[in-house]
């Protein structure tokens, strides 16, 4: 399968990218990893004009972990640099559990954290872990820079805020204040395919209390689906049996599946107070043990 | 050229609209050069525009790995890679592997564990292979199956894949003792 015909330029500065960009008039796309768009465009789903390669710009494949613990992730990050990496892992647990399992490994090669956000599958990983983490999206475009929260970058499935002339060009997990844990849990058929369901939890404690809580569900809804209610069932108590419940309760509540090949809407959501149950109940666990 | 071709009336006029652009790899260590469209694939590239038919198309959706290849040493699908995004960079083949001395141990493993089959799976389960016992020289089996978990034999050989680099590490390692 060959994509339509289109134009493509790999430009060597940001600034000539977002040119590009400008004057491809919402017709042109960045091209990044390339792991969703390049087969959307053979499925003749997306036939942009013009594809910005940014893979030559300089200083996007940066991954850095600042001393408060923030975790700056360039667009050019891919899944199989944030698999490997130990210091980022150490500092949000729920990124080291979430990235063996992004699609397959020659797959998480080429693939990105940030495209995977811009690209806004009510099915992917990330978007459900920088949810969780009340992680933004750093875009800059002929005006400059902005900040977007997570909860506002994505408008819609497959759709994202982001004008035409806009590049991604970061994303940001602000760092934790308290002691973190976490996990990511995903069911799916075989390894590669979409998630039937899954689970981002991401928490901080103060001693036993939970001071932070966030809990983001994937593939159960038109787009990730940020499970306040179940955080908020967290937040100021110990992670006894009766709060995990409650907690699983909520997001079970706020999961919006819909019944598919890959199972029934209950299901989903039986999956969905699973996992919630068993990632916190690791963590108090694992807190108690070291306590 | 390569043979990014569409059969057209043989009445119309030539597209003079239709972009071009120069790609330069390095291909199993040989410098090759050829003039193709953006939309070509690497798969395609590679296949059709360098003859290398090593490289299998299986899905061309992404899924099944046949198409593995090395890119800056690191395994790629190569039908989900443009040939004009290659510009610059290193390639390797199944045709790469074998050296002057003869075939790669992992050539040699899953001819002796019988790693194959039908052998349509097999340049890619080779190429991401290869990628694994460059980073670990002696994994484990599960590690070998995670690695190969994006390479689909719908042989369902698995069981025997999995031998075979095993066997290759093994080999690998008493060589270099």
């Amino acid at each position: 399968m060959y994509p339509s015909r289109f134009a493509y330029e790999a430009p060597r500065t940001l600034d000539e990218a977002i040119g590009l960009l400008h004057d491809g008039a919402g017709e042109a796309k960045v091209l990044a990893g390339g792991q969703s768009l390049v087969p959307l465009m053979k499925l003749r789903f997306a036939n942009p004009e013009l594809l910005v390669d940014i893979n030559n710009l300089p200083g996007l494949d940066r991954l850095e972990t600042l001393a408060d613990g923030t975790i700056r992730v360039g667009a050019l990050v891919r899944h199989r640099d944030l698999e490997r990496a130990g210091d980022v892992h150490r500092i949000q647990p729920v990124v080291g559990a979430a990235a063996p399992l992004i699609a397959d490994p020659i797959v998480r090669t080429r693939g990105t954290l940030v495209g995977s956000l811009c690209h806004a599958d009510p099915q992917g990983d990330w978007a459900a872990v920088v949810t969780a983490l009340r992680g933004y999206v750093v875009a800059q475009g002929p005006g400059g820079r902005r900040e977007i929260p997570i909860g506002d970058f994505v408008t819609g499935p497959f759709q994202n805020v982001l004008a035409h002339d806009e590049v991604a060009v970061e994303a940001v997990l602000p760092g934790p204040r308290h002691t973190v844990a976490g996990g990511f849990l995903k069911l799916e058929r075989r390894v590669g395919d979409f998630a039937t369901a899954g689970t981002a939890v991401a928490i901080e404690l103060d001693g036993d209390r939970v001071t932070r809580a966030g809990i983001a569900l994937t593939g159960v809804g038109s787009r990730t689906v940020d499970a306040t209610g179940a955080a908020e069932a967290l937040v100021g108590r110990a992670l006894t049996s009766e709060a995990i419940a409650a907690a699983a309760d909520a997001a079970a509540e706020a999961a919006q599946p819909t019944a598919d090949h890959r199972g029934s809407a209950a299901y989903k959501k039986h999956v969905i107070h699973t996992f919630v149950t068993r990632i916190l109940t690791r963590v108090s666990t694992t807190s108690e043990q070291a306590a | 050229m390569t043979s990014l071709f569409e059969e057209v009336p043989a009445t119309a006029d030539a597209d003079a609209d239709v972009p071009v652009r120069r790609v330069t790899v390095t291909l199993n260590g040989e410098r090759r050069a050829a003039d193709v469209e953006p939309r070509l694939l690497l798969a395609h590239l590679l296949r059709q525009g360098f003859r290398l038919t090593g490289t299998h198309t299986g899905c061309d959706t992404t899924n099944c790995g046949a198409c593995t290849v090395l890119v800056d040493g690191l395994p790629v699908k190569s039908c989900t890679m443009l040939a004009v995004q290659a510009d610059g960079h290193d390639v390797t083949t199944v045709e790469g592997l074998a050296g002057p001395s003869g075939l790669h141990p992992l050539q040699e493993g899953f001819k002796d564990e019988h790693g194959l089959q039908c052998g349509f799976c097999t340049p890619g389960m080779m190429l991401a292979a290869k990628a694994l016992l460059e980073e670990n020289p002696d994994p484990t089996e599960d590690e070998v199956r995670f690695a190969l978990s994006g390479n689909l034999c719908r042989c369902t050989g698995y069981q025997n894949i999995v031998k075979a680099v095993l066997w290759a590490a093994k080999r690998m390692n008493g060589s270099e003792q």
